[in-house]
């Protein structure tokens, strides 16, 4: 493995980190039609923490997540998950997406929408079976959606929704889950329930990534941030990164966020 | 009397027509409910309308009046128009439904044009405007039925073995992308089959109608049901009623047309499911309203009278 | 038979300079489908009219017909309101349900009187000089040509009325209501012309195809300009050419007049869509290949700023190894470093591509533009 690097150590370069990277982008720029939505970004995270991509409305945050998960075209740069393309590595990718994205008055009920999460792993044509079931079963008990499963999804409240969502992401059962927003209209105590179980993703050793709104509650649920405006502005731990100066530089002079 | 004159009516031909009727009320039913619930109920219309100039062209190609092949032409500038309407809106800043309106109406212009330029060159061997505008089920044969019957079955078929991607890609798309699936293929599958259904009905209820009968049957299951299977079933079910019903209704009686009673069958179908249907129906909710109110009352009489009982 | 041609073309552009007006609110609301809805449910309306005045002019015709298009607008709309079917779904039962009324009445009861489906469906401009408006023994005129004549009238005085509340309501109905300009009365006056412009154009066009003169003119126009008083003006010009042109084509090849200006329509607006400056899909084509480098050239130097003085920064500004960070192609990066170098934003020093000032403040503009 390190014999691997030793031309570039050769070169004088200082490598940092040498392990793994959970999720490693390089000079990643995204254009839509003419208008680029991504600048050269790059953002290296280590396996195991809980990592929150802050900025203003417009950064391209939900952006990053796709182009992530390939679902939209780079015009420049590179995406790896574990050292290997994303299309070799969708088995340990989950997703959740925002919650608006879809019709919540489709003709379905919770558990089938949880259900969704093992398609990929059953790939073309292949029913989920009893086995889907119990994984699906399981997901909603650890998001106390357990007694909703024949629920039609348009009853569900938003912090329901949610969960749902969430349930589906769990049992796609990744090494690394994107999340757009999954605080998004959500009432305080789902807030509190969504952000005990992504630490305990944490702690099984899981990547999380979450996009988020709410500056105030960065420092207390997440360790890891990235600041993004268009371009990266910082990446790191909270403590180093989600500072004033910081904040300043992605938000411009529109930040009335004061921090403690 | 009238009753005996509609069992005497119920001869072969009559029976054909309504098999007819019946296989193409469970197919376009069946498949509109995708239609309906990715919110593209107008897409059928587009591409029912879009359909004229490829039959015209398919009889100026081969000079052939064959179903199949005329069929064909449908198809295929049927799913022209429907990929223009999506490069107009993917490309420009024209909506969809301006993209749709303006395929809809000037593909059918020409098509109009060609018709035209046909039945000019004296060629009287060509299918009539009126039969492609509002079909002509009374000229449904024993060899249409098998056609329909085999493309229906495939269409179908279709849907049985992609189930479960086809229902992903409509719920949640990037999600589907996400996990591998092509969205891109799937879409193109849906719209084929969308393009089948509608060429298929096209005989039957012709151009202008086509879209109820994928839009309305669907429509009507979706007030019964919470489950997507159920509400295929249903609509394929309220399809064949719809189609059964009005075949015999137009028949009972002089000039009826059969496709336009048919759609009023369908009609009547939504309308009764709007109101009775349990749960999501108007005449349920107004009930719960007032069955809530009346409760509600209740207990703001026992409210305001608990001050004076504990007076007591 | 000069004077034929003259009249056929005159009703053609009356009659589609009166479409497109309404039509531009029409696209820009994304109410399109609406007229092809009003076109098709308004046929009950105007059968009725018929039975009781027995004259296809008369305007009664129109009002009935107008009467039936507000009316499947506020069915659509009421529908929708019960949440049980969506606007698109709305839109495709009714005005289906409506059409059939209407063809089933007239198959049953007015086989024998002049009043055919096709006539109604798809029209004939050719026949519309036909029917003349006499007074006193006096010829004034094709009676169609009063008619879109009126309607065109009745749009432009709508129109240049209402301009800044059709514009409000328009680009943003809650203002429009906060400032009391009540958006739905707009609405519903937009709808009543609709309707009656739609019923006036079914005798020379029919109901399909008035929808390429309603959506046609102005979805072409919005291709071209950004300004709601230019878009009015073009959708009128570019109405009155596909009239004018289609007539000629039909003329000439002997074919269905409606049609043939419904087929100018689409290859006029393909035709834009594809040769129109800066939005046309030519044009994005050559801008895309003329941006291409310019795009690149501002990727690199973004590049460059942003490893600038960090640890990586000699590894990630190695000109040979620059494809790899950027995913490029060899051939394509070395272009772009080409490139870059002649327009002085880069400098080579030895194998590391260092920034110029130039190139530097290209990449600070661009990142807070």
């Amino acid at each position: 493995m390190n014999q691997l690097h030793t031309p570039l150590q050769q070169r004088g370069i200082k490598l940092q980190v040498l392990e793994t990277k959970a999720i490693e982008v390089t000079d990643l720029t995204v254009a839509y039609q003419d208008k680029p939505v991504l600048w050269d970004i790059d953002l290296d995270v280590p396996p195991g923490v809980l990592l929150s991509i802050v900025g203003p409305n417009g950064a391209g945050k939900t952006t990053l997540i796709k182009a992530i998960l390939g679902l939209v075209r780079p015009a420049a740069g590179n995406v790896l998950i574990y050292d290997k393309p994303y299309e070799v590595q969708r088995g340990i990718v989950g997703y959740v997406p925002q919650r608006g994205t879809v019709d919540w008055d489709f003709p379905t009920n919770v558990l089938d929408v949880v259900m969704m999460g093992r398609y990929g792993a059953l790939g073309w044509i292949r029913r989920p079976g009893r086995q889907e079931r119990e994984l699906a079963m399981q997901a909603l008990e650890k998001v106390g959606l357990e007694t909703y499963t024949t629920r039609q999804i348009s009853q569900l409240s938003g912090g329901q929704q949610q969960r749902v969502f969430l349930a589906r992401a769990l049992v796609q059962d990744a090494t690394v889950y994107l999340m757009d927003e999954p605080f998004q209209g959500v009432d305080a105590t789902t807030e509190r329930a969504i952000i005990t179980l992504l630490q305990e993703l944490r702690a099984n050793g899981k990547t999380v990534i979450v996009v988020h709104h709410d500056l105030q509650t960065v420092e207390d649920y997440f360790d890891w941030v990235m600041l993004l405006n268009i371009r990266r502005i910082a990446s790191g731990p909270v403590a180093d990164t989600f500072t004033s100066d910081n904040l300043r530089q992605t938000y411009g002079g529109r930040v009335a966020f004061v921090k403690k | 009397m009238e009753t005996l004159n509609i069992l005497n009516r119920f001869d072969y031909t009559l029976m054909i027509v309504a098999i007819g009727a019946a296989l193409l009320g469970a197919v376009s039913g069946a498949l509109g409910t995708y239609a309906v619930l990715r919110r593209q109920s107008l897409l059928g219309d587009a591409i029912s309308h879009a359909a004229l100039p490829g039959i015209a062209i398919a009889f100026l190609l081969t000079g052939s009046k064959t179903p199949l092949i005329l069929v064909l032409g449908a198809a295929i500038a049927g799913w022209l128009g429907t990929l223009l309407i999506m490069s107009i809106v993917r490309m420009t800043r024209i909506k969809y439904d301006s993209a749709l309106g303006v395929v809809l109406s000037t593909f059918f212009g020409f098509g109009l044009v060609l018709h035209t330029f046909i039945q000019r060159t004296g060629n009287a061997n060509q299918a009539g405007l009126d039969t492609f505008l509002f079909g002509q089920a009374a000229t449904i044969l024993e060899r249409d039925i098998v056609t329909m019957g085999i493309l229906g079955s495939v269409a179908i078929l279709i849907t049985v073995i992609f189930w479960k991607e086809l229902k992903l890609l409509i719920f949640d798309e990037g999600f589907a992308a996400s996990l591998g699936f092509s969205t891109r293929a799937l879409d193109i599958l849906l719209t084929s089959l969308l393009v089948i259904a509608i060429v298929l009905g096209l005989q039957a209820v012709g151009a202008v109608l086509m879209s109820a009968m994928l839009v309305a049957p669907a429509v009507a299951a979706r007030q019964w049901t919470d489950r997507l299977s159920v509400m295929m079933l249903l609509a394929a079910c309220f399809g064949i009623l719809a189609g059964v019903s009005g075949t015999i209704i137009s028949s009972s009686a002089s000039r009826i047309p059969t496709g336009p009673t048919i759609v009023l069958c369908a009609t009547v179908v939504v309308g009764f499911s709007i109101v009775f249907a349990l749960n999501r129906g108007l005449l349920w909710d107004w009930m719960r309203q007032r069955r809530n109110r009346q409760g509600l009352e209740a207990a703001a009489n026992r409210l305001f009278k608990e001050p004076q009982q504990g007076g007591d | 038979m000069l004077q034929g041609h003259f009249e056929i073309q005159l009703i053609a552009i009356v009659t589609a300079v009166a479409c497109a007006l309404p039509g531009v609110y029409l696209v820009l609301r994304r109410m399109t489908l609406m007229s092809d809805a009003i076109s098709h449910a308004i046929l009950p309306g105007i059968v009725l009219a018929f039975f009781l005045t027995h004259s296809l002019s008369s305007p009664l015709l129109i009002l009935a017909a107008a009467g039936t298009g507000v009316l499947t607008v506020v069915f659509v709309e009421l529908l929708q309101r019960t949440k049980l079917i969506k606007e698109d779904a709305a839109i495709g039962l009714t005005f289906p349900a409506l059409f059939s009324i209407g063809v089933i009445l007239i198959s049953r009861f007015a086989g024998n009187v002049h009043l055919d489906i096709d006539a109604v469906l798809l029209g004939e401009l050719a026949y519309a000089p036909l029917n003349r408006l006499k007074v006193a023994g006096y010829d004034l005129g094709p009676v169609s040509l009063y008619v879109m004549g009126v309607m065109l009238v009745l749009n432009l005085v709508f129109i240049l009325l209402f301009y800044k509340e059709l514009k409000l309501a328009t680009f943003d109905a809650s203002l429009a209501a906060t400032l009391g300009f009540a958006p739905v009365l707009i609405h519903y006056g937009l709808m009543t012309l609709v309707s009656m412009t739609t019923v006036g154009a079914f005798d020379a066009v029919g109901s399909i195809l008035v929808v390429a003169l309603i959506a046609g003119p102005p979805a072409t126009a919005y291709l071209m300009t950004d300004r709601l008083s230019r878009m009015l003006i073009l959708s009128a010009v570019i109405g009155s050419v596909n009239a004018v042109s289609g007539y000629w084509v039909a003329y000439l090849f002997d074919v269905s007049i409606a049609g043939a200006i419904a087929t100018m329509t689409l290859l006029i607006f393909g035709l834009v869509f594809l040769v129109v400056p800066n939005r046309g899909v030519i044009a994005i084509a050559r801008r895309h290949a003329r941006q291409k480098w310019e795009f690149a050239q501002t990727m690199l130097v973004i590049h460059l700023l942003n490893h600038e003085g960090l640890p990586e920064a000699e590894a990630e500004s190695e000109i040979t190894h620059l494809y790899e960070h950027l995913r490029w192609d060899p051939t394509f990066a070395t272009q772009v470093v080409r490139y870059a170098l002649n327009n002085q934003c880069v400098l080579q020093q030895e194998t590391q591509l260092i920034l110029t000032e130039q190139g530097r403040s290209i990449a600070q503009q661009a990142l807070v533009q």
